[in-house]
């Protein structure tokens, strides 16, 4: 084995830890927070049960807003943000930050794409069944958008995994971090080539779970 | 009120009773359109009236007026007794559970079994215990004749079979009340006719009334008691389908006369 790779095994595992945490904050912070964001959205939507024309531009305007900020932006216009929240700017904890703060309104908009096909007379069954708001979004909605919205989360799980390798530049750590540090600083290419194939392997590994969840979970 | 048309005097108040009830919509364009224009309708417990039209004359916005899924503009709708219209939000979805509904697309769960889609309703209104759950989900699917279909999902059955699991969720609440919004229109002749058996032991036995939408009159001749026509969001005439002595005004009553009197080989669904 090369001996720059040698030298940074120790350093990978951590990195690797280190990747993994702040996709897990980001992508709880997105389901958490920006999955009843979209369902709301979705809800307030044009003939939806609490539509509401002018809340519905405001929201949706809102969540547009964040998303068309690149992320290294909006990563260090939102440090003082972060500090508070994480005490700290720097680590992984303090660059799952801005990578919640992107991934909710991304998680949210998803969310609510994929709600739109949920086919709108089975919305109005439940409704004439005596269903609540609250039934309708757990029972009906959720159930019958699951499968896509298992395929929202997988998306956004591989669009965040590269985001926190930008998040290395703010000292977040992580893989993509190393491979900055290392592959392209110190022009180890071999450093380079295997961060890089271990991005690879991640995404082929989240793309094909989350596809083997949704196809179980597609009845229809 | 002397405006509505009591149907038979002397007997109990009806179980469904429409008041003056209007609706319109806003159109693109900015204008309003008018489906349903000051409707007062009564439909007797026990009975099986049709409301038939062309399409565009407002007889599926006046089904959906019964239960609110659309709120009327003006006018009451009262049911057994209990003004729909003035109910609170809360008060509205208990009273639902008496009001059984299918469509003409089954509206069924796709990602849910017969079973969880019969359970649906049941599930929904917390005074249901599971074992009470399992037992009406099997009495209601036996009585649709799909008990083998119970963990089967919606995608693996007929649009027949998906029509039974509809009824069978509608009823399983026990409603007094079944609204059916063209339920045969996606189904071929012979899956019509056994359905429509199936509507009318459901009015025999369980004494439910049936209130049902549809522009097919073969439908209305095989299935229904009272007919009204529905044309440009009113009614234009009302009437027992037996009862053939009075000339009928609409081209629709017309043609539902000539199909009563038709010998049985021409009714298609008798």
């Amino acid at each position: 084995m090369p001996d720059n790779i040698v030298a940074i095994l120790p350093e990978l595992s951590t990195a690797l830890g280190q990747t993994l945490l702040m996709l897990a904050i980001g992508l709880s912070a997105a389901v958490l927070l920006g999955g009843p964001l979209g369902i709301w959205l979705f809800l307030l939507g044009p003939g939806q049960s609490l539509a509401n024309r002018p809340l519905f531009a405001v929201v949706s305007w809102a969540v547009n807003t964040v998303r068309s900020f690149p992320f290294i932006i909006l990563l260090v216009a939102l440090v003082p943000f972060t500090r508070v929240i994480a005490g700290s700017s720097i680590g992984p904890v303090a660059a799952a930050v801005p990578l919640s703060f992107a991934a909710i309104p991304y998680f949210a908009r998803l969310v609510e794409q994929n709600l739109r096909d949920v086919p709108r007379g089975v919305i109005e069954a439940a409704h004439a069944m005596g269903a609540s708001e609250l039934q309708i979004i757990w029972r009906v909605l959720i159930v019958e958008a699951r499968s896509g919205l298992v395929l929202a989360l997988t998306v956004l799980a591989i669009s965040f995994l590269s985001y926190s390798a930008v998040a290395g530049v703010v000292g977040g750590g992580g893989i993509g971090d190393l491979a900055i540090r290392y592959g392209y600083y110190r022009f180890q290419t071999d450093v380079m080539v295997l961060t890089v194939a271990i991005l690879v392997v991640l995404v082929q590994a989240i793309q094909l779970v989350g596809n083997t969840i949704a196809r179980r979970l597609d009845k229809r | 009120m002397s405006k509505i048309q009591n149907l038979d005097p002397g007997l109990p108040p009806p179980l469904i009773r429409l008041d003056g009830l209007g609706k319109s919509f806003a159109l693109p364009d900015g204008t309003r359109f008018d489906a349903v224009k000051n409707v007062s309708l009564q439909v007797r417990r026990g009975d099986i009236f049709g409301l038939v039209g062309k399409s565009g004359a407002g007889k599926s916005t006046l089904l959906r007026l019964i239960n609110l899924l659309e709120r009327p503009d003006h006018g009451s709708v009262t049911l057994d007794g209990r003004v729909l219209t003035s109910l609170g939000k809360r008060e509205l979805r208990e009273a639902r559970q008496g009001i059984g509904m299918i469509f003409q697309q089954f509206n069924l769960l796709q990602n849910a079994s017969v079973f969880d889609n019969v359970a649906f309703p049941l599930r929904i209104h917390g005074r249901w215990r599971a074992h009470e759950i399992e037992q009406r989900v099997h009495e209601c699917l036996a009585l649709v004749g799909l008990a083998e279909k119970i963990d089967a999902h919606p995608a693996q059955l007929s649009g027949g079979q998906k029509q039974r699991v509809a009824i069978a969720r509608a009823l399983a609440p026990r409603p007094s009340v079944l609204l059916c919004d063209e339920p045969t229109s996606a189904l071929d002749a012979e899956t019509t006719q056994s359905l429509l058996a199936t509507l009318r032991d459901i009015n025999a036995q369980l004494g439910v009334t049936i209130v049902i939408v549809t522009h097919e009159l073969p439908v209305v001749q095989a299935l229904c008691r009272h007919v009204a026509v529905i044309e440009d969001g009113a009614v234009a005439e009302q009437f027992a389908l037996a009862e053939t002595g009075a000339a009928r005004q609409t081209a629709l009553g017309r043609a539902l006369a000539r199909l009563v009197a038709a010998p049985p080989q021409e009714a298609a669904y008798a």
